[in-house]
């Protein structure tokens, strides 16, 4: 038999031959070597052959795999996805109930994954900027602390540090008849933290409305502000004046229809709290664990990215007459991002792959609920692990290309 | 010369992914045989069923069952070797030929006898889901439950009973599933759920392990049906055929009177079931493929089925479960094997 690969290869050995004479005659130079000596079309018709040899094996690995299980009678395919589910999540951002189809948990378990890393990824980045600086201080205290934080925490293993945070904090947390209450309105205790949830009343819509236009309007002072500081040299107070916009004219809108907004406060129903938002604590363990272990890395990166800037540069800027703050935030922050960004974007995919971890404290990220209960319950391991491997994939790579987008911004502009 | 040496690879990984499929050729007997031991697939502790002890032996009624088969073709219960796994690993392990028999607190499904390609061989123990609650809560009936927070192990059917539990009685539920039943005893313990769902057997079990064990009692509610037993690989009768009939000779022996003790004398039983039971008579072995005295080897070696119940899960032992319906059915109990003739 001949492998489907050989016969494309001759084709395409044909074509890429008959490409390298029409070149010759442009090149207008005598004699070429034949087809079979010209380096080019050999190198084509190698790479050719690996690549066919390389989708031959994957079609094999697959067909055989199939044909295996076939035989062996268990069942393929994707029909499972609509099958329904029947078991329960505890927390879904994303509507569900246990008779929505084994999809819906694909959902659930992805949004909770997004949701949590989402959370790392902004935490760990304050953090780890704040850590970074502070291990610069002048300060001795101060940069020793931030040194023995770093050293503790990157140096246990995350899955300890998890454990750590549910069994041995959260779980130290009252029963709920005995909760941590804040004046009537939010409550803590072990079975995670309430607080008050936002109902949305008629007329709220005014609301946002005034948020947009304060968004506009901030986008138009600071365009205005930039002008005006190139043609006078006048600074604006560009910061002050856009928070005051962004807080007021929501607030006045708020007053004008009417307080359009409601709270419902969590309340001890049976032996659980009922209303309101719920934090849970596996979700809050994972937060915490996740957010400090990659800030210990992000610190380091902004360390060496800080120290990469010549001591030249904060002198030079200091001769300008800048303040220390503006000198750190004109000059010596977007000349370190460059260092930094390249190894932040690997914190941050560390971060995402490591919230898998989640099912080690019975958080329902994608691991646990759909490569971990849906996976059993239809003992269809093969499909559920290659769609949990893709998705993974595809966030990596999705946050990889913003960061790269983010790193070609700020990269040094060679003109 | 690159692309060359990563031809030759490709040709090398294609030939070996071609050539796997024959490793499943022979059948498990076969293969079992080649290895000398047999190997099980066990839970990674649950007590009664199948825990390490503090010599690092095996113990339990899911083990004790492991070793019946071994001792039926081996005429050796100690050529065994378990290879712990989690309710999520169990039937890939299985499926992947990992190891010969899942003996692991398994409940017989529909769909897991149907679509994952493997066979339950009967059953070895019957169980039903139950509840484990903090006394603090003041519970007494499942049907109060509502609204309570429930910690679970993943991949049980534990999970789907629950949630068509509550739904059924119109009840609200937050469950709390972690990956082991250490984890779940754990999570319990810390107070982070009010309830613990489990298997009856394995309830009382986890109970034992709680720092305070009268914290906690068991509610009288039994929630579903749990047919535990051993489960093989579809498509190769034979051994199907092995682990169905170790499993029942253990309770014929029980029938017979056949004890570890008196397993001896009774080989000069005349009574002709007795005698076709220990291979005395008859070729029951020859016919499963196993040596004739595979019955002797069984009884003498692992006991009948009451002796294996009692060591591991009876009531002298600290799970003290009375037989129930695990009796056999002269008993007032559902045990009721085929006769060995």
């Amino acid at each position: 038999m001949i492998p489907p690969g050989l016969t494309v290869m001759l084709f395409l050995q044909g074509s890429f031959s008959g490409r390298g004479m029409k070149k010759q005659t442009i090149d207008s130079r005598p004699t070429g070597p034949k087809p079979l000596y010209d380096p080019r079309v050999r190198a084509l018709f190698f790479q050719v052959i690996s690549l066919a040899a390389v989708f031959w094996v994957g079609w094999v690995l697959i067909d055989n795999t199939l044909s295996n299980m076939q035989s062996r009678g268990i069942s393929t395919g994707f029909g499972f996805l609509g099958e329904s589910a029947g078991f329960g999540i505890i927390m879904h951002l994303v509507p569900y109930d246990a008779t929505m189809s084994y999809g819906r948990t694909f959902w659930v378990g992805l949004t909770n994954t997004l949701l949590v890393s989402a959370m790392g990824i902004v935490t760990a980045t304050i953090l780890g900027f704040v850590i970074g600086v502070a291990r610069l201080s002048s300060n001795w205290l101060v940069a020793k602390v931030a040194l023995v934080y770093i050293e503790i925490i990157r140096n246990i293993p995350l899955l300890l540090q998890i454990f750590f945070w549910y069994f041995a904090v959260l779980s130290n947390l009252p029963s709920p008849r005995q909760s941590v209450e804040v004046g009537g309105a939010l409550f803590l205790n072990n079975r995670g933290l309430y607080l008050p949830g936002p109902v949305l009343q008629d007329g709220f819509g005014l609301v946002w409305g005034a948020v947009v236009l304060a968004l506009v309007a901030v986008v138009g002072v600071r365009v205005w502000a930039k002008k005006r500081q190139l043609a006078t040299g006048d600074i604006f107070p560009t910061f002050k004046v856009s928070i005051a916009l962004l807080i007021l004219l929501p607030l006045v809108a708020y007053f004008i229809a009417g307080r359009p907004l409601e709270w419902d406060l969590p309340a001890l129903k049976g032996f659980n709290f009922g209303g309101g938002i719920t934090l849970i604590p596996e979700l809050v363990a994972l937060w915490i664990a996740l957010s400090l272990y990659t800030a210990s890395f992000i610190a380091e990166i902004v360390r060496s990215g800080i120290l990469s800037v010549s001591q030249g540069q904060t002198e030079a800027s200091k001769a300008l007459g800048l303040p220390n703050g503006l000198t750190l935030r004109l000059v010596v922050i977007p000349q370190a991002m460059r260092v930094i960004i390249p190894p932040l974007t690997s914190q941050y995919l560390n971060l995402v792959k490591n919230s898998s971890l989640a099912t080690a404290i019975g958080y329902p990220d994608l691991v646990a609920v759909f490569m971990g209960t849906t996976l059993n319950q239809t003992g269809q391991a093969v499909e559920v692990v290659a769609i949990t491997m893709a998705v993974y994939l595809t966030i990596s790579l999705l946050i990889s290309l913003f960061m790269n987008l983010y790193n070609r911004a700020v990269a040094i502009k060679e003109r | 010369m690159k692309s060359m040496t990563s031809v030759a690879l490709g040709i090398a990984f294609c030939a070996s992914a071609l050539t796997t499929t024959s490793v499943f050729a022979a059948t498990t007997l076969e293969s079992v045989k080649e290895k000398g031991h047999l190997q099980c697939g066990v839970t990674s502790g649950l007590p009664g069923f199948s825990q390490p002890d503090e010599k690092g032996a095996w113990t339990g009624i899911d083990v004790d069952t492991c070793r019946a088969v071994a001792a039926a073709i081996f005429g050796d219960a100690k050529a065994v070797e378990f290879t712990p796994l989690t309710a999520k690993e169990r039937f890939t392990a299985l499926q992947s030929g990992e190891i010969d028999m899942l003996s692991r607190n398994t409940t017989w499904t529909l769909t897991r006898d149907v679509s994952l390609g493997l066979n339950f061989a009967g059953v070895n123990y019957y169980d039903g889901q139950g509840f484990l609650v903090n006394k603090d809560i003041g519970v007494d009936d499942a049907t109060q439950l509502d609204g309570a927070t429930v910690c679970i192990q993943a991949g049980t059917t534990t999970e789907l009973n629950l949630s068509d539990y509550f739904r059924t009685k119109g009840m609200e539920f937050k469950p709390i599933v972690f990956d082991t039943s250490e984890q779940t005893v754990q999570g319990f313990a810390a107070g982070r759920c009010d309830v613990l769902t489990s298997d009856r057997s394995q309830l009382a079990a986890l109970r034992s392990k709680l720092s305070d064990p009268g914290s906690a009692k068991i509610l009288p509610n039994t929630i579903s049906k749990e047919p535990l037993g051993p489960v093989v690989r579809q498509g190769d009768d034979q051994w199907f055929n092995i682990v169905k009939w170790v499993l029942n000779v253990q309770i014929n022996a029980e029938e017979l009177g056949l004890t570890m003790a008196n397993v001896d004398d009774m080989l000069k039983s005349d009574n002709p079931s007795v005698q076709r039971l220990l291979g005395t008579d008859g070729d029951m072995g020859a016919k499963l493929g196993l040596p004739d005295d595979f019955g002797y080897a069984i009884v003498k070696q692992v006991g009948n089925y009451a002796e294996m119940y009692n060591r591991n899960v009876g009531p002298d032992t600290p799970l003290g479960l009375e037989r129930g319906i695990n009796a056999l059915w002269t008993d007032g109990g559902i045990l009721y094997a085929p006769p060995v003739r």
